[in-house]
């Protein structure tokens, strides 16, 4: 091959060049996102970027793709220079990006939204028959084709929203697609489709950059890995070639143990006791109890139920039936609104933390002290040093990498604005704490962080409740594992008992012969 | 396993109110976070809006005689109280990300319930006051209680108001009360030659601010503002503090109407027209966003400034009313501009 990447000295799938990245850098205020960054793609190759939160991963991606444009260097698509000012010229040349963040019109229906800048139309009029029928071959190879493509967007769960997005991206001819996070939200079945898909595109002879924390997942697609941190390109690899430890070790740059769960936790009495809780189809008479001290997992397939179990429990949606019970208490609480809820000492982590977690325009301050404010205010007025410190030592006490508190969460990397979610929320001391997805979008090394404080706070006596979509986080994480299969609480493994088969039978056991899931081939967790 | 407590900081918050002996001990930059000084904030944040104004005086004394004279700088000052107070209220329902359009028709209503209170049923000064502010809290009430009862857009229910306090008005009557000077002593009173209204103004637009920048009401404000959803999530209920701030709005409509009342002398039914457009316009010239979660209440008082000081000036140059209007339309559309330019410079900053 003529062309040749700087740093790829090993052999690489894939044929001509299709993009070269030279010299790339781009900074923010106060930080250096991107330094000197050289990169290259070719045709029929998935190349993986990882890297911890803010390594500069996204910030490249958003370079290529025409979103942000760079302070210094040059790229090369095709063999001519490529300097997209917008998104859309980008996309115009071929280049296109599903974003971390969802970026759909919610009150647009499905269809609406995957063909949005190229509806079919006649004498200026929507073509609706031709849009649905277009919608439906796209959505049948994501696998949306149980959904209306007239439903509207916003009715949907996140996890199938994702899904449009990136089948909006497979419904144009693109050259160049960059995933930036696509399984964050997926289940393991949702994940598998999309990699279908993405084989085929390479198989077309698109090249495709893939940027995502789970490292297993990128070993299983990529053909190359590049690791970046703190804006540095550190390596770039043959996937076959490199360990899993040896790019925890790059991405970190220091030794990262394995979790090792701590010493057995004290469970002392219950914490929290939900019993017969019904709320629309979703939640269908489920009784559970999260003793104190106690880590229960609540695993289950997209929607069956676990985000709406959650938020049943804390009134943010209020339930039909059912009554919840806290700290031994034997008369059911009253819970009828989040106020109530936080009163009573419990609190919620949503899965959603950008529309329902944080106030992004706001500072760190303002967001970690927003659940007590009165608590660093006396007779109605904030005493602004109290708040100060306060903050600053919930921010410092999580390891959240700001320039102050007074730094907007909105700049903040995923990670960081997580922490800050987890502070807000430390700084209510509540007992019960609901998390639903609490790694979401988070590096490796954040989320390790993130499981030590998880344990930490059942080893103080608090009765810890996490949904998650990644199983292997709830084998490591919790005492107790609760399955929701299509609303209904299905069985509760001991840690004794715990195996990813019988999870996830357990998780398909409502849905099978009901609905298509059955017919596929088992979705398992392959390795 | 480390010890749990050096990852989460122990609640400090059992027994004693935390940290009264140290939280004075720190200067008063430092909880700011900002090594600069509280005038350099001061003056970054105000700086642009200054220079406009003093622009605006600046062109004005050079074209006419009398722009630069004191007794012009009081007639404006004695002219301001009213819009300045509505401006305030306004303030704080667009942070909340509402609006209230009623405010003009309220004012009327709380005037005529003055006139009519004092001249139609000898009802003394302080007595028809309080009947006065009690209508414009009414009206305010209802426009918040509908607003949060039935999640509805407050541009709707206000423009329902709008209408409902105008019809009031003219059912309480449809002709103007002439109280003289039992109700002009209001304004009539001075203090080092400025009315006492005046006064009055800024202390409110002073306590405005300082509730906005200090109080947890004000804080909650902006983040109802910013976002409703997470507020709620956190545990604050949002509704009563929409509830209050649409009350306030309209108590300070009403107290608006004394001093509008106080300065003519008349309560007048169709008293207050055109003042929400103007007060929106005022408040949005300080560089309050409409979307909510941002906004000043001093900025909002140097924009009732910038539009009092263009319009007597404008008058005085014997512009006539077309195209007074003409000038303040693009003066408002320009502010806003500038506020754009600003707001970019300060992130980047």
């Amino acid at each position: 091959m003529e062309q040749k990447a700087p740093q790829s000295d090993v052999p690489t799938a894939g044929g001509e060049m299709l993009l070269e990245v030279r010299g790339l850098s781009k900074s923010y205020p106060g930080v250096q996102a991107l330094a000197d960054a050289c990169f290259d793609l070719r045709r029929g190759e998935v190349h993986a970027l990882v890297g911890e939160n803010g390594a500069g991963k996204s910030t490249l991606a958003r370079i290529i793709s025409g979103v942000s444009r760079p302070d210094g260097g040059t790229m090369v698509l095709r063999g001519k220079p490529y300097a997209p000012a917008t998104k859309h010229q980008a996309e115009r040349m071929g280049v296109r990006m599903v974003m971390q963040e969802l970026n759909l019109i919610g009150t647009l229906s499905v269809a609406e939204n995957i063909f949005f800048d190229h509806l079919p139309h006649r004498l200026g009029l929507i073509d609706y028959n031709r849009l649905h029928t277009d919608a439906k071959a796209v959505m049948a190879e994501v696998a949306l084709d149980d959904i209306d493509p007239a439903r509207r967007v916003d009715t949907l769960g996140v996890a199938r929203q994702q899904m449009v997005e990136i089948a909006s991206a497979l419904s144009r001819r693109c050259d160049l697609l960059i995933l930036d996070e696509p399984t964050a939200a997926l289940s393991d079945a949702e994940t598998a489709l999309l990699f279908e898909q993405i084989r085929r595109l390479k198989a077309g002879g698109a090249g495709i950059i893939y940027i995502s924390h789970r490292l297993e997942e990128i070993q299983r697609l990529a053909d190359r890995i590049t690791v970046l941190r703190n804006g540095y390109l550190v390596a770039t690899s043959a996937a076959d070639g490199i360990c899993l430890d040896k790019i925890v070790r790059l991405m970190v740059g220091r030794e990262v143990k394995d979790l090792q769960r701590g010493g057995r936790r004290e469970f002392t009495g219950v914490g929290l006791r939900v019993s017969g809780l019904c709320r629309g189809d979703l939640v269908r008479n489920v009784s559970l109890e999260v003793r104190r001290g106690e880590i229960l997992g609540l695993a289950g397939l997209m929607g069956s139920g676990r985000t709406e179990t959650l938020r049943a429990i804390f009134g943010a949606d209020r339930p039909e039936k059912g009554s919840i019970f806290l700290h031994d208490s034997p008369r059911p609480a009253r819970i009828r609104s989040p106020r109530d809820a936080v009163r009573q000492g419990i609190a919620l982590l949503t899965e959603d933390r950008k529309q329902q977690g944080l106030l992004l325009p706001l500072s760190v301050r303002v967001n970690i002290t927003l659940t007590n404010l009165l608590l660093v205010a006396r007779l109605g007025w904030i005493r602004p040093a109290q708040e100060c410190r306060t903050a600053e030592r919930f921010a410092r006490a999580l390891a959240v990498r700001c320039a102050s508190d007074r730094q907007r969460v909105v700049e903040l990397s995923g990670g960081n604005q997580q922490k800050v979610v987890i502070a807000k929320w430390l700084f209510r001391n509540c007992d019960v704490l609901l998390f639903d997805e609490p790694t979401r979008g988070i590096d490796v090394g954040a989320k390790f962080e993130i499981y030590r404080l998880l344990g930490d706070l059942a080893s103080q006596g608090k009765a810890v409740l996490v949904v998650s979509s990644d199983l292997k986080e709830l084998l490591v994480l919790c005492d107790n594992i609760a399955v929701i299969s299509a609303g209904r609480l299905v069985t509760v493994f001991e840690r004794k008992d715990f195996s990813q088969d019988r999870i996830l039978a357990a998780a398909l056991s409502e849905y099978m012969g009901t609905t298509k899931i059955s017919g596929q081939s088992p979705p398992g967790i392959v390795q | 396993m480390t010890d749990p407590n050096s990852i989460i900081p122990k609640p400090p918050f059992t027994g004693m109110p935390c940290g009264n002996n140290n939280a004075t001990a720190e200067p008063l930059s430092s909880p700011l976070g900002d090594p600069r000084s509280f005038f350099t904030v001061a003056l970054m944040e105000y700086l642009g809006m200054l220079v406009v104004l003093g622009g605006l005086v600046g062109v004005f004394g050079l074209l006419t005689e009398h722009f630069l004279s004191a007794q012009n700088f009081m007639t404006i000052a004695n002219q301001i109280p009213c819009a300045t107070i509505i401006a305030v209220g306004m303030t704080f329902v667009l942070i909340i990300g509402g609006i209230d359009l009623s405010v003009g028709s309220v004012l009327a209503l709380g005037s005529v319930v003055l006139g009519v209170s004092m001249v139609q049923y000898h009802v003394p000064l302080p007595l028809a006051v309080i009947g006065c502010l009690a209508a414009g809290l009414v009206c305010g009430a209802i426009n918040g209680l509908v607003t949060i009862t039935w999640s509805l857009p407050s541009f709707i229910v206000t423009l329902g108001m709008l209408e409902i306090a105008r019809g009031a008005t003219y059912l309480i009557t449809p002709r103007t009360q002439y109280i003289g000077s039992a109700v002009q002593v209001v304004a009539e009173t001075t203090l080092g030659g400025l009315s006492v209204t005046f006064l009055i103004a800024l202390v409110i637009v002073a306590a405005g601010q300082v509730v906005l920048s200090r109080s947890v009401f004000g804080r909650y404000m902006i983040a109802i503002g910013t976002n409703e959803e997470v507020v709620r999530l956190s545990g604050v209920d949002p509704r009563p503090i929409k509830l209050a701030v649409f009350t306030l709005c309209g108590f300070l409509a009403a107290l608006a109407a004394v001093f509008d009342t106080s300065r003519t002398g008349s309560a007048v039914p169709n008293a207050g027209e055109g003042y929400e457009l103007q007060a929106i316009a005022a408040v949005v010239i300080g560089g309050t966003s409409l979307m909510g979660g941002r906004g000043s209440v001093v900025r909002s008082f140097f924009g009732v400034l910038i539009i009092a000081v263009l319009s007597s000036g404008l008058a005085q140059i014997g512009a006539e009313d077309s195209t007074k209007r003409l000038i303040t339309g693009c003066v408002i559309v320009a502010a806003v501009i500038l506020d754009h330019y600003r707001q970019r410079l300060r992130k980047a900053a």
